[in-house]
């Protein structure tokens, strides 16, 4: 079969769902940042990979949604003697994200993982774009390069912005309605640092028109960028052929060859969004 | 032990075809996968003659403890499969069945011949929940149709052959009846009822195929009311399918007179769904 070549950033899950406890969730401006004990996975998941997660209990409440489990990147891993700490970074949208939201510590999280490909190692200084939800994966990335990596991040609001406290480094920030820090969008604060210095690696996680702004800047400028896509999916694992987006090698599976794929491998506009 | 059509399995527990990805699985999983391998016999997803992309995203949509899925059988066409997946297919320690589908008889039936003269295969699935460009008909929703294709595809091996019946027919026990006496040697069903979604905000089509198929608890029901229904109509073994997620559904669907079952979109939900449901059926039957 195909085993996976050293380079692939990937730390294997073990093959079955299992169940984590809930010791945290707390309320982070206009997210939540809940944290579960996860004893028998492995301590070490790669920045940019994810798990599926799903209540314990209650889980196929309102109208028998949620029924599948929910794809989140991983914001930090705490390995400690007891199993490893994972801490993810939540917004209430749907059943799913609601049901979660109401976790409280005891409780049970059903989880599989870690699934995908991580970001990877780059020439170049890093730098991280982040967009929203999509800054989850930037904050474990954020601390395994340190303090002189820079970090870009936009925001809808100055309380969805409190989420850029979470980062140890300190983050040049955006909002849409310029109740903190740049009145617009992070691909500006990311246009005048690349223009400024364009020897750098691109690492970048948000939302499809955010991502897509930035890999056709970074396609202008031919600065290199790994890109942390969502799609939604049903199982994580290559099973179910849901989560695919077009490349320039036809479809491929998001939760299996991403989520983090080289922006050159996308075409201009996968999103149906033009460029 | 159980004895589908001659093969040996160690338990009665198949995947349903394109529900689980070996290859893929063990990508994820490492070799722990084929330690724990979650079912007895793995069924591949749909081989066809020619490579195909399958269908736009998006391709899912979640219902009432369920899921709508219209993902258009991407595979990497026979040639592919054969020299890249099969190879690989061969490391799952249990036995092999291949799923092919053929927009014609004659291709139907050569697929067969060509799936079924490799040692690694033990089984071959027919998927007939597709158009026949020569009758308009989806084969497997008439008897007549089904027969016709069976009475192709039967000399192309001498593998056993299970039909996938689609519960998308105005008589699904009639049809099964009609494959076996045109000599298949299991049927197995339900494959996905067919569904469709709808855009919450434009109120347009949410699957970019339109159209899918419905499959996990929401369609349980109508599931096991077509297995006791063709198990009723036939002497061959029944492999039973539709929304199981626990060892007390596979009992349902074994009292319903399935010899077998297949574990679908529970295995979305854990990987190990398989092997969960072994456990809770062997916990019941002791």
């Amino acid at each position: 079969m195909n085993v996976p070549p050293v380079t692939e950033a990937r730390t294997l899950a073990p093959p079955e769902r299992r169940t984590a406890q809930i010791t945290a969730n707390e309320r982070v401006g206009a997210y939540r940042l809940f944290t579960a004990l996860d004893a028998s996975g492995p301590p070490h998941p790669v920045p940019g990979q994810f798990y599926m997660l799903a209540g314990a209990e209650g889980w196929g409440g309102e109208d028998g949604r949620p029924y599948l489990p929910r794809a989140f990147s991983f914001a930090r891993a705490r390995p400690l003697p007891s199993g490893v700490e994972l801490d993810f970074l939540l917004e209430e949208i749907g059943p799913g994200t609601r049901r979660l939201a109401e976790l409280r510590p005891g409780e049970g999280l059903h989880l599989v993982g870690p699934l995908g490909i991580g970001f990877r190692p780059a020439s170049g200084r890093p730098l991280l774009v982040g967009g929203g939800i999509g800054v989850a994966p930037l904050l474990c990335l954020s601390d395994a390069l340190g303090p002189e990596a820079q970090v870009l991040l936009g925001f809808r609001t100055k309380a969805h912005a409190e989420a850029a406290k979470l980062f140890d480094a300190e983050p040049a920030l955006a909002t849409d309605d310029g109740s903190i820090g740049h009145a617009g969008l992070v691909t500006d604060l990311l246009r005048s640092d690349l223009e400024r210095d364009p020897a750098a690696t691109v690492f970048a996680c948000g939302p499809e028109p955010m991502l897509e702004a930035v890999r056709a800047l970074c396609a202008d400028l031919s600065v290199p960028a790994q890109l942390a896509l969502e799609s939604g999916m049903a199982c994580g694992f290559g099973a179910c052929m849901g989560c695919v987006v077009p490349t320039k090698n036809g479809y491929v599976r998001v939760c299996l060859d991403g989520p983090v794929l080289d922006a050159n491998t996308l075409g201009s506009g996968i999103w149906g969004l033009g460029s | 032990l159980t004895n589908l059509c001659g093969i040996e399995l160690e338990g009665p527990i198949l995947n349903g075809s394109g529900t689980f990805d070996a290859i893929a699985a063990r990508r994820t999983f490492g070799d722990a996968l084929l330690d724990e391998f979650p079912f007895d016999c793995f069924v591949s997803k749909t081989i066809t003659a020619e490579p195909r992309q399958g269908n736009p995203p998006p391709r899912l949509w979640e219902t009432p403890a369920g899921l709508i899925n219209s993902i258009g059988l991407p595979n990497k066409g026979v040639d592919g499969f054969l020299e890249s997946d099969l190879p690989q297919l061969s490391e799952v320690p249990v036995p092999l069945c291949v799923s092919v589908m053929g927009f014609s008889r004659d291709e139907l039936a050569s697929l067969t011949g060509r799936v079924g003269e490799r040692d690694e295969v033990a089984l071959i699935e027919l998927n007939v929940s597709c158009p026949n460009v020569e009758t308009g008909l989806v084969m497997g929703a008439d008897p007549d149709e089904t027969a016709r294709a069976l009475e192709k595809v039967r000399p192309a091996t001498e593998k056993p052959l299970i039909v996938k019946l689609t519960p998308n027919a105005n008589d699904p026990a009639a049809v099964a009846a009609a494959a076996e006496s045109a000599g298949a040697d299991a049927v197995s069903l339900v494959n996905t009822l067919k569904g469709m979604a709808f855009h919450p905000n434009t109120r347009e089509p949410w699957l970019g195929g339109v159209t899918g198929g419905v499959s996990g608890p929401a369609v349980r029901a109508i599931a096991l009311e077509q297995v006791r229904s063709v198990a009723g109509a036939v002497s061959i073994p029944v492999i039973g399918m539709g929304g199981i997620a626990s060892g007390r559904d596979a009992m349902d669907f074994m009292a319903a007179g399935a010899t077998a079952i297949a574990v679908g979109t529970e295995s979305f939900r854990d990987p190990a769904a398989g092997r969960r449901i072994a456990a809770e059926l062997a916990g019941l039957a002791a």
